[in-house]
């Protein structure tokens, strides 16, 4: 296999090369058709079913039947790409086209989510990545299981990341439904059945080296669909090239704006489903209490970030460890290139949308006027937004325009008058996060399913065909069970992505950093901890979210993981000290994974 | 002690130095967002110019910081692996 695929790996820069310049001269392709006379829906649909393809395609050729390629691509995915396919499988559909208009709705107070998404990394790279690497596991369940003993602890880890992990899903083929269904003009419900279909395309026949490659596609398309529109608006209002660096003084300037507009002081009277108008202020910070919830809201996407098993699991991967710490560093700077743009694009949209001087603003102008744009009747038939007068002066306040976090992404390039290509881009841009994310997500699920509850519980004598076909028929019955659960609508795409990182980090964060950095760590305080932390997390959410309970401290049901993580620590430390101490194996086990030098722990083909 | 032993002590004082950065970089300047906000940096408010970017971009230099290092670390103790 190594002599196999070595010229393989030595080729990479140049395939993906290759494909960047193919999808930018396919974007200059249907520039060039759209002048030519060419549809909007037309280009909508070449998009999706374009790149769609291609990641089907990668996902052809790299079926497999081997176990070491099916569940970690062999181990020898190089630093850099598998940062790509990591940035990938983070950032969701939610990273793509709910994060700038939380950012444009929430301000400061939002921008929490940022903080606490890449500063996870920090935890993942100094805390876990480096160590699991050593480990040689196939699954994060697989680690617990190992590390602690015992078919218990790797069933609880096993629960623990499938509830985090499935939680997560419904809201990534949500979001792959809602994008096929408006790019292809079919109802949402045969969208979602559409997203699943590309999704296992990409994942079924070669498991997770099938996943990686795609995933590095999806990658380079999500970050070009990203970046072209901003740079684009930005130079029309001249703020150069790398909006980034200089959208300072738009975010003042932003400000002015809100004061004149009396964003906060003016509140809405009427309410439209789905729809915000804006109070929130952008920058102010608030007081002791939002400060706190902000700090609060970060710790929990930080410890969550590195106790999610589907990016854990992308650092088993790489040929060593070295390129496992590589490798994070790699997987935050590609991240960092679209999180440091979406507060640029939401205050770019807030100009747009607010500054009177500007051809695009509304606010404060005449209701006919603003009901005669083009933008504003296509997206309010869609229920994406809502202009109401409700004082009947026939001006638009701020507080008479309400709309869906979502546009800021998906319409802002026509807001500001960009040709209809680059909706299209952006549309492709988000389908490809929401099934990098939907992809990576099944897979840990189905593998952690397939290895640790059929082949090490159930069934350890079972042959590597047979769990090879288990792990895809579990594959396709959990995408199934997702799409279904998805069609039914239940959640908004943010409230269940931020439930994934506390349900996590209630089970997860503790016994996965003291498996390595205390050895004293025993069986009996994991699966304690790990059970009373994902329990007190799960009934405090239930208590708060639907109990009628008050919130504790201000940690509501966003925050949920510091209870779970707090009573899991303490369980763990307590229950560990009053048993008995690990064997002299596993203590041999923990010395073993602290070095990178050697074999790892678990044999290849465990 | 062993080159074992001291290889993990001196990864620990790292890893703790890198984690104390950390948390003034995610959590403590945050506590002071408003107080931050107060004066300006090439244009945008303090606090809120460290959580949308600032802040994130420590983190990748913490990185690349504590890989480096690390890898010195392994290095000095021949616990490296072998290429």
């Amino acid at each position: 296999m190594e002599q196999e695929k070595k010229p393989f790996i030595e080729m990479l820069p140049k395939v993906y090369g290759l494909y960047t310049g193919g999808f930018i001269a396919f974007i200059i392709l249907m520039a060039v058709l759209e002048q030519m006379g060419l549809g909007a829906e037309t280009i909508g649909i070449l998009f999706i079913a374009f790149t769609v393809v291609v990641y089907a395609g990668i996902g052809w050729l790299s079926r497999t039947m081997q176990v070491e390629a099916y569940y970690v691509a062999g181990r020898q995915v190089p630093a850099l790409f598998n940062g790509m396919a990591t940035a990938a499988d983070w950032m969701s559909g939610a990273s793509f086209v709910a994060m700038a208009g939380g950012i444009y709705f929430g301000g400061h107070g939002y921008l929490a989510f940022l903080v606490g998404w890449t500063g996870g990394y920090v935890l993942v790279a100094s805390l876990m990545a480096p160590y699991l690497r050593k480990f040689g596991c196939y699954t994060v369940p697989d680690f617990i299981g190992t590390r602690y003993g015992g078919n218990l602890a790797r069933l609880f880890g096993v629960i623990v990341l499938v509830v985090a992990s499935f939680t997560y899903v419904t809201a990534q083929i949500n979001a792959t439904g809602t994008i096929a269904s408006r790019a292809l003009q079919i109802p949402f419900e045969v969208g979602v059945w559409f997203g699943l279909f590309g999704i296992l395309l990409c994942s079924m026949l070669g498991g997770m080296r099938a996943v990686t490659w795609t995933q590095v596609a999806q990658y380079i398309v999500l970050i070009i669909a990203y970046l072209i529109p901003v740079i684009w608006m930005s130079n029309k209002q001249d703020f150069g090239l790398i909006p980034q660096l200089v959208y300072g003084d738009a975010v003042q300037r932003v400000t002015e704006l809100e004061q004149l507009h009396q964003v906060g002081v003016l509140k809405p009277t009427e309410s439209f489903a789905g729809l915000k108008a804006l109070t929130v202020p952008f920058v102010a910070a608030g007081g002791v209490m939002e400060a706190w919830k902000f700090v609060t809201l970060a710790f929990c996407m930080m410890a969550g970030t590195a106790s999610l098993p589907h990016i854990l699991m992308r650092y088993f991967t790489t040929p060593s460890v070295k390129s496992a710490r590589r490798s994070v560093a790699w997987s935050l700077f590609f991240i960092f290139l679209l999180y440091f743009t979406a507060p640029a694009l939401a205050t770019f949209t807030k100009l747009q949308i607010l500054d009177p001087n500007l051809a695009s603003g509304i606010i404060g102008k005449a209701i006919a006027e603003v009901n005669a744009l083009d933008w504003i009747q296509k997206w309010s038939t869609v229920g994406f937004l809502a202009i109401s007068d409700s004082n009947g002066d026939g001006i638009l306040q701020i507080n008479e325009f309400f709309m869906r976090g979502d546009i800021v992404v998906l319409a802002t390039p026509e807001i500001a008058g960009l040709p209809y290509v680059i909706s299209g881009l952006v549309a492709a841009g988000g389908m490809a996060a929401a099934m990098s994310t939907a992809d990576g997500l099944l897979l840990a699920i189905a593998n952690a399913l397939s290895h640790d509850l059929y082949y090490k519980i159930i069934d350890p004598t079972a042959e590597t065909a047979k769990r090879l076909i288990v792990a895809r028929v579990l594959l396709v019955v959990l995408g199934a069970a997702g799409a279904f659960v998805a069609s039914l609508k239940l959640t908004s795409i943010l409230g269940a992505v931020a439930w994934a990182f506390d349900f996590a980090m209630s089970g997860l964060f503790f016994p996965l950093i003291l498996g390595v950095w205390w050895k004293r760590a025993n069986r009996q305080g994991a699966c304690a901890g790990m059970f009373m932390g994902f329990l007190s997390g799960t009934w405090y959410l239930y208590m708060v979210h639907w109990g009628g309970m008050e919130p504790w401290l201000g940690i509501d049901h966003l925050r949920f993981g510091i209870i779970g993580c707090s009573v899991n620590l303490v369980t763990m430390i307590v229950v560990s000290l009053a048993t008995e101490e690990p064997d002299e194996a596993t203590q041999k086990m923990v010395d073993d994974v602290r070095y990178p030098k050697g074999e790892t722990v678990l044999s290849a083909s465990h | 002690m062993s080159d074992i032993a001291q290889h993990w002590a001196e990864t620990r004082s790292l890893t703790t130095k890198i984690l104390i950065l950390w948390f003034i970089f995610s959590i403590g300047i945050f506590f002071f967002a408003d107080a931050l906000n107060s004066f300006t940096f090439f244009g945008w408010p303090f606090g809120f110019y460290m959580a949308a970017q600032g802040s994130l971009a420590i983190f990748v230099v913490l990185i690349v910081v504590l890989n480096t290092k690390q890898e010195k670390i392994d290095e000095k103790y021949g616990l490296a692996e072998d290429e």
